[in-house]
This record gives structure tokens, sequence and C-alpha cells, in this order.
């Protein structure tokens, strides 16, 4: 089936980058409609819409607005999460890389809702050529009364900047996205107190993806209900994902939410099945941080259901049989690649970007990559597995923010679901070196 | 991520074109009274676009436009992993080589640059032209394997690519010398 899109509905049109062919297509409607409306019926809408945060973790748009902190007198912000690096996700570029006012509409209307006069994109410092495609759009904006003083005769007032950072995947963190945008280090901030109460420089602020930022002029435009009516259950509307790995057709998708996981790889609507006709090994379904799957729990779960595209059906199982959507990063494994290589990879990532402040997180990633490392190099011992299991679970929890469960997880699934391959690598260190684990079709079954 | 900083003579008395002086203003003013110090990762990436790398004089130049202590600077230099602490090539390809990437033979093009060039990963080609650093996911995984040179993602490399590339870039240098 043809899936609905709502994102992407325009991407291909000629220009679309642009205000004029933006303008043409339906674009900054909303922000007519939300200046019309009060702040309060904005947050409202976006409650019902059911829009769940996109940047990975989920939590729902509008209840994390409520939130938000009103004191008399005192400026609110509203950050824009860009920085995107969650390996495996690389959606939020392809937005803004090629229809940037929708950020930008999505800025106004959520700033508006928020009572926000200045608000900041913060992007990840690699992305520098769309800081600059963004930049074109919003002086286009201004230029046509959308930005600045007095939008479109409202009264309202705001500004809206872009703040690149300078590779740290700890910025994606958002009380660490706060400190970086404070011109610091990006170490993040003990909580409580949330950003809602105290954010950037002390004041009330909202940090929101840019694809659920991108999602709220739509759903001011529809209104909440409607997009509630699209998806299932609680996983309401659209989502972009970012499929990798060694699929035919590697590229961003919107799906809507819903579709079964078998339709998405193998469809050539999507991912187009895997490349050069080899069979499909593991899953990682919402970025690196969230747990692998094996073969036989990805397209259906371990109680037999089609497994589907939503926040629910990849968790289900929790974390014994399912996954996460998270922020919707999907790397597909083929029969040649390696689990432990993999798992190295990932450890060493959460190792280099570990900031270092919370002993757990700073010696524990640096402890796995080593682990990880002898084992992959034939050097590894039976009781490493053990020990890998034992340092993630001391990790995990035990952080000031995220990053130390981010990186505990990759490795404590792969262990759940693969430790034969390691078996194999440590027992088998020669032909490890030479080849790929022949016996990775075995899975042991998965009780419900 | 560098930890240590560096002097470099060659940079005593840097200072940016009155072009770049006006970018700085208008960034500085993006952010309230007081707070202008949030531009300070941009600036840096100024200093390094402009002077090659980020030595303790550029740096400082940096504070002295920002009026904070060297030391605000120092220190966030050394933590974001896009600054270069000491001196580099003048093209320098950034290679992501996480998991994603791997997928799809990013260390097999690793290994094809090091040997083409005579260089191990941190290091700098005899011509000083090319530096190669691995760095973690670019946010580019459908289209790997692939680098960052300056602003720009080469994406969908393979060893022709690389070649040509490369070849392009020592006659760039040549017809600038």
């Amino acid at each position: 089936m043809a899936g609905k899109k709502i994102l992407l509905a325009n991407d291909h049109v000629e220009g679309i980058r642009y205000y004029d062919a933006y303008r043409k297509h339906g674009g900054y409607t909303s922000v007519e409609k939300a200046l019309k409306m009060t702040s309060d019926d904005i947050v409202e809408e976006v409650k019902k819409s059911g829009l769940r945060g996109r940047g990975g973790a989920g939590f729902p748009t509008g209840m994390k607005w409520s939130f938000l902190a009103k004191p008399e007198g005192v400026p609110r912000y509203l950050l824009c999460n860009a920085d995107e690096s969650e390996p495996g996700t690389f959606k939020d570029r392809y937005l803004m890389e090629y229809m940037p006012h929708s950020l930008v509409e999505g800025m106004i209307v959520s700033s508006f809702a928020l009572g926000a006069n200045t608000s900041y994109i913060y992007i990840r410092g690699e992305y520098m050529w769309i800081v600059s495609i963004l930049e074109e759009a919003i002086a286009e904006a201004y230029k046509n009364g959308w930005l600045g003083k007095n939008i479109q005769g409202s009264g309202y007032d705001l500004d809206l900047y872009v703040t690149p950072g300078a590779g740290a995947y700890i910025c994606g963190e958002e009380t660490a996205l706060i400190e970086s945008l404070e011109g610091k280090r990006g170490n993040p901030r003990m909580k409580p107190p949330f950003p809602a109460i105290k954010g950037l420089w002390g004041c009330p602020t909202v940090v929101n993806n840019v694809e659920t930022i991108a999602t709220v002029p739509h759903i001011i435009n529809m209104g909440g209900d409607a997009y509630a009516g699209i998806g299932v259950g609680r996983s309401t509307g659209t989502k972009l994902i970012s499929a990798c790995g060694n699929i035919r057709k590697p590229g961003v998708y919107e799906i809507e939410m819903g579709i079964s996981v078998e339709e998405f790889i193998y469809s050539d609507e999507y991912c187009g099945g895997i490349a050069d006709g080899k069979k499909l090994k593991a899953m990682i379904a919402g970025g690196s941080s969230v747990p692998i799957l094996p073969h036989n729990l990805i397209t259906k779960t371990a109680a037999g259901e089609p497994r589907l595209m939503t926040y629910e059906s990849l968790a289900d199982g929790g974390f014994i049989s399912g996954t996460m959507l998270g922020s919707g990063g999907f790397i597909i494994y083929d029969e040649d690649q390696c689990i432990v290589h993999n798992t190295y990879t990932l450890a060493r990532f959460y190792h280099h970007e570990s900031c270092g402040q919370c002993s757990p997180c700073r010696e524990g990633t640096g402890w796995m990559e080593k682990v990880l490392h002898r084992i992959e190099n034939g050097h590894g011992k039976m009781s490493d597995i053990d020990l890998l299991v034992d340092v993630a679970k001391k990790i995990e929890g035990n952080t000031i923010c995220p990053l130390g469960d981010a990186a505990a997880w990759p490795v404590a699934a792969a262990i759940r679901h693969f430790r034969d391959e390691f078996e194999w690598h440590i027992q088998e260190p020669e032909a490890a070196q030479r080849g790929n684990y022949p016996h990775w079709e075995n899975r042991p079954e998965v009780v419900a | 991520m560098e930890s240590s900083i560096k002097n470099n003579p060659a940079h005593v008395g840097c200072t940016f074109s009155a072009d770049r002086l006006t970018e700085v203003d208008r960034l500085m003013k993006q952010y309230p009274e007081g707070k202008h110090k949030s531009a300070i990762l941009r600036i840096l990436h100024m200093g390094q676009k402009d002077f090659g790398w980020l030595s303790v004089e550029v740096m400082d130049y940096v504070a002295s436009l920002l009026n904070i202590q060297p030391i605000e600077v120092y220190e966030v230099a050394t933590f974001y992993s896009m600054y270069h602490l000491k001196p580099v090539g003048k093209y320098v390809f950034e290679f992501c080589q996480t998991g994603p990437c791997c997928t799809r033979g990013a260390e097999k093009t690793i290994d094809y640059i090091k040997n083409k060039l005579n260089i191990e990963v941190g290091g700098t080609s005899a011509d000083g032209l090319f530096t190669l650093k691995t760095v973690e996911c670019l946010g580019a995984c459908g289209y790997a394997p692939m680098m960052q040179v300056g602003d720009v993602f080469f994406e969908h490399l393979n060893e022709e690519k690389i070649d040509t590339l490369i070849e392009n870039w020592r006659k760039e240098a040549a017809s600038k010398n």
C-alpha cells in the first residue's frame, strides 16, 4: 500500500526549498491560523494529536509543552534540537536540507504557543551547509513578514536564529544542548530542575526535535483529532525513518505508523529488501542505542504477531525480545556482518562520545570498548562475556544523562541474542579472523 | 578529542578581516545582552577556517573578541571533536567509522586512503596536503562510505572516487602555489 505522507508530501516539488514554492503549496497557512488561536488552544490541539517526540524518547509533545513554567517577566525559549548524531539517524538532515521552511514554520507556531519571543535551532556543526540553507529560509521568512516584529499584524514578535555545534553526540541530550548553546562544554546538567523550569540562561525552556516541530503546522492545519486518526493506537501520525545498512535502497522514508516491519524492509516503496540477495541477520530499529534484534524477532514478535512500525509493537516483549522505535534510525545487517565487530564499533562510539562527568559512563564505556576489542581480535576469554554484561549493568541507570543507558543497551542486547557468536569468537579465534559465524541462523527460541 | 593545546608563533597577532569582524558582530547580537559568549562555537569554526587550526594564539584572539577569559575558550575548544588543536594538512579527511558505515565497507576505504597517502589515521601526508582522521557518526549512514572535508560531505565513496578527489585536490593546491 502507498503510505500517507504528511511531512514529505511536497518534498519532490521543484524549488520547495525556497519561499515562493513553499508558500504556493500551502506553506505558512498554519501560522495564519495559529495567530488567531490562543496559545492554550494550540497546546490543546497538539495534546489531542497524540504527537510524541520524534528525537528518540517518544515523550508526548503536548504534555512537555504544558510543563513549561510561565513566571511573569521572565523570557521563555524554544530550542530546536537539530543535533542529529545517533548512529543510523539522518532524517532531520533530509527535512532541513530539502524543506527548511517546514521547520521555520513549525518554529513560529510552536514559539507562539509557548510564548517565546526568541528561539534557536541548535544544529550539529558537521551540517554546516544546512546552516546556510536554514539561514536563507529564515531571511526569506523575515522578508515576508513571518518573523520579526508584529508578525502578520498580530502583535506577536519572534526572532529565530541558528547555532551550530562543533562535534559532540552528547549535545543531543537536552541539557547538554543548553550548555553548548550557552557557549560551554556540552556537559549534561543534573535534573531536576528540568529545562521547563530552568533551561537556557536559567529561563523556562522547551527543547524539541526537528521532526516534532515540523509536524506541528500539519496538526494545526488538520486539527489534533484528524492527526490522531492517522496511525495506530498511541502511535499516531507518520514517522520519518532513515534506513541504512545492507538494504537495496538506503534513504529517508516517511511511513504511516502501523505498517509492518516486513513491508518496510521488503517492499520496493521502502528499503527494497536485502542488498545483493543476501539474508537478513539482524536489525536495529531506532538508532544504535536501542537493542539489536536477531532475524527471528524482526518481522514477528516472540508471540508470533506481525511486528509493526509503532512505538508499542517494536517494544513488544520488552528488552527480552523487543526493541524501540527510538529516533527511527533503521539499520539492517546481512549475513556477512559480524555482531562482535558491530558491537565493538558501537562501544567505541559511546566511549568517544562520553562527556566524562560520571565515572560509570566514563570508565565503563572505555572498559567495554577494550574488552570487545580483544574479543574481536582473537584475545578474548570466556569470562569476558559476563564481564561485559556486568559492566553494562553497572553503567545503566547510574549516570545523570541517558548516554550511559544508550551505551549499555546495545552491548547487553548483542550478548542476549548472539552469545554463541561471542563464544565462537573466543573459542575459535582463527576461524573468526577468517570468516563469519556459520551458525547465525539457529537462534534459540524466545518465549513470549 | 584532543586534550592539550599548542602555541603557534606564526599565529601571533592574527586578526580576522573586516568582513569577518562584521560577521562576528552579527553572531554576537543573536543572543541577549551579556550572553554573547554563545557565539563562541561558530567563531571558533571561523578561526579554524581562516587560520588552519586552533592554536593558543587563535583561541586567545577569540577570547579577546568575546571579552572572556582565555581559559573559557580553551575548555570549549578541547571538548568538541571538530576543532583541530594541532597543525593539519590543507585538506582534512574526516572519515566516518561508526557501525552503519562499516556495514558498507568504510574500513576498507579507510585502509585504501592510508595506503595511497602512506599515512596512519591522525597523520598528514608528506606533501602537507592531506590529513586523515576517523570520526564518529556524521549522519550520512545511508550514503556510506563517506567523509567530510571542510564543509562538504563526500558520500557513496569508493576507491575510484577517492583517486579522483585526491587528484583534483592536488591540482587545486598546485594551481594556487
